[in-house]
């Protein structure tokens, strides 16, 4: 099976998950939190992953991202294993591969919209007007040209997570992962954010996997994908 | 340089914070340049002209006299070109408060210090006046005293012969400058002829407190003091011969010991601040946990983590610093001219400079150390779900 994943070409499904288990130790217990998963994400999908708290989804989709490491199995992102990376390696890949979109927006404070996005190009050789420039680009992108010299607390929540979604593409890269990215704003700020993810998949591409508890987010992703106590119970359109 | 405006967002998130902090770190290092501005000013070594010199002492101790009559001895000395003496003579003017630092010195004395400036007039006057006396122009300065002034000094040991009270007279024959601004602490002494002082000391004659010997070759001097200590071995006079260097920093050892003095001080105030600045640091990464774990996230490695939070407390040490040492460097002068010369000092020396700034390094990396490995090793998953 391993040879087998190690040999997947780049016209293949951009994430290969073969026998994923994660277990966490809490003191003395031992915490199966996902078992034995195996799943296919084609290159371009927007999948959502639903389920109950507790269920696995944002641990899957930080196994997904390279932000954690599984305890067992196999976990391929466009052709590149990324379980046996160590932790510096998976670091150097995660800035080239993957844009992260979280529930809080997490931005830095004391930096504006534009050096915010501007934060993953400094992993990068572009010089300081390249990254400028394609900072600006990808505020135009999400709308929000005219904000970029206010800091996060002068944004509302809706545009601080579209600073995020715009930090998280800047970089261009092939994936996406998305954790309740509308889970912290009101229903009109959320429907804005989803139709830029949405759009973001449609029009430029991009592979989105997003965790979500809300069924009308769900939606507009292409898939959905349930997990009830670390298990993929269901599969279908979204 | 790339992530530097996100280190000096780091450092100003908590402005109010940062902002006392950096109070904390300007006035320790405010009070470190002006001590050691003190230390440097008394325990450094003299300049060029003075590395030729050897002051010759009793070796009992500085107070015991030599006979006078040790000085062609010595300059008979191989490698010795020029001999003086000199004697101690506390002279109070008008008030007890009023010291002063007064030393009766035999006619070539003055030769021995280039560094001090007299105008071959006022020389040569001085010469001519068994009485007369030289003032540095600070010393004149203050007690307002000019060229041709009759001075009344008491002594406050010898009495003398001629009145029978400890009153002494001087003639003012000349005021000296120093040469080096460094030296201005010299234009507060007075010096008089020894032969008025011998001939006018109720309490015995022919004996002086020290000699300076000029040595030819400064690189031979531990040769030549110990040949001129070999004069008086075995003797009741058994002499120390050391260079004007040792001899100073041991008579000001002998008051006190700044080097140990500002050592102490600064020791206490930099162990707080450690603390100090240590515990803002560890709070100020504690605070910023979601945010060092969202720049793992994007791909920053942990050490650059490491590196940015190092470079965080050496940043403000540094800012903090510089900000105190400059205040010290604006300072010193107003305080050398307050001094009236007492302080030899006008500016923050280069060596103060280069110690200050090294403890702001090292302090910095220091109190950066612990928050920035903790910052390493921060656990993305877990910052990120608030654990």
């Amino acid at each position: 099976m391993n040879a087998a994943i190690a040999d997947v070409q780049p016209s293949g499904p951009l994430v290969q998950i073969r026998n994923l288990a994660k277990v966490y130790q809490r003191g003395k217990q031992k915490l199966e939190v996902l078992h034995h998963i195996n799943l296919d994400i084609a290159r371009g999908d927007f999948l959502a992953l639903m389920g109950p708290s507790g269920s696995g989804k944002t641990t899957l989709l930080n196994l997904i991202g390279g932000l954690d490491s599984p305890s067992e199995g196999s976990l391929s992102v466009d052709g590149k294993r990324i379980d046996t990376l160590g932790e510096s390696q998976l670091a150097r890949w995660r800035a080239g591969n993957v844009g992260f979109v979280f529930q809080f927006y997490n931005l830095m404070p004391a930096l504006t919209a534009q050096k915010n996005v501007e934060l993953p190009l400094l992993l990068t050789k572009l010089s300081a007007s390249q990254r400028r420039k394609n900072a600006a680009i990808a505020l135009q992108l999400v709308g929000l040209a005219d904000r970029a010299s206010h800091k996060p607390a002068e944004l509302s929540g809706g545009q601080q997570q579209r600073v995020a979604i715009a930090r998280a593409i800047v970089s261009d890269p092939t994936l996406l992962v998305c954790d309740e990215p509308t889970g912290d704003l009101d229903r009109q700020s959320a429907e804005e954010v989803l139709t830029l993810l949405q759009r973001l998949n449609r029009e430029h591409g991009k592979t989105i996997v997003m965790v979500t508890h809300d069924p009308k987010a769900a939606e507009y992703a292409a898939h959905t994908l349930h997990l009830d106590k670390g298990t993929l119970v269901e599969q279908g359109a979204g | 340089m790339k992530y530097f405006h996100l280190i000096w967002a780091a450092l100003w998130r908590r402005k109010t914070r940062t902002f006392l902090t950096l109070v904390s770190i300007v006035a320790a290092f405010l009070l470190f340049g002006l001590l050691d501005s003190v230390r440097v000013a008394f325990t450094a070594g003299n300049n060029v002209a003075g590395a030729g010199r050897l002051v010759v002492t009793s070796k009992m101790s500085m107070q015991q006299a030599l006979p006078v009559s040790l000085a062609p001895r010595i300059a008979a000395v191989p490698g010795v070109s020029e001999v003086a003496y000199a004697d101690w003579f506390g002279g109070v003017y008008q008030d007890p408060k009023n010291q002063l630092f007064m030393f009766a010195v035999d006619p070539n004395y003055l030769d021995l210090y280039p560094e001090f400036v007299l105008p071959a007039d006022q020389r040569k006057a001085w010469d001519a006046d068994r009485t007369g006396a030289i003032i540095g122009a600070a010393l004149a300065k203050k007690f307002g005293w000019k060229i041709g002034d009759k001075i009344p000094i008491q002594s406050t040991i010898f009495p003398s012969k001629s009145g029978g009270s400890n009153t002494w007279t001087f003639d003012v024959s000349g005021i000296f400058h120093a040469k080096d601004s460094s030296q201005q602490g010299s234009e507060q002494m007075m010096m008089f002829h020894w032969k008025y002082f011998d001939e006018n000391n109720a309490f015995g004659s022919g004996e002086v407190h020290w000699y300076v010997a000029k040595v030819a070759d400064p690189a031979r001097a531990d040769a030549v003091a110990k040949a001129i200590d070999a004069l008086s071995a075995n003797s009741d006079h058994e002499t120390r011969a050391q260079t004007e260097q040792a001899f100073q920093a041991g008579f000001i050892k002998q008051l006190i010991n700044i080097g140990f003095v500002v050592a102490a001080i600064m020791g206490a105030v930099f162990f707080t601040l450690l603390l100090l600045t240590g515990n803002t640091m560890m709070q100020a990464v504690r605070d910023r946990t979601s945010e060092i774990a969202v720049l793992k996230t994007i791909g920053f490695s942990g050490r650059s983590v490491l590196a940015m939070v190092l470079a965080e407390g050496v940043l403000m040490l540094l800012v903090g610093g510089l900000i105190g040492l400059g205040l010290v460097a604006l300072i010193v002068p107003g305080m050398a001219a307050a001094s009236g010369g007492m302080m030899p000092v006008h500016r923050v020396s280069s060596q103060t400079w280069e110690i200050g700034i090294a403890l702001m390094l090292v302090i910095g990396l220091v109190v950066g150390l612990l928050p920035a490995l903790r910052a390493m090793r921060l656990n993305i998953v877990d910052a990120l779900s608030g654990r």
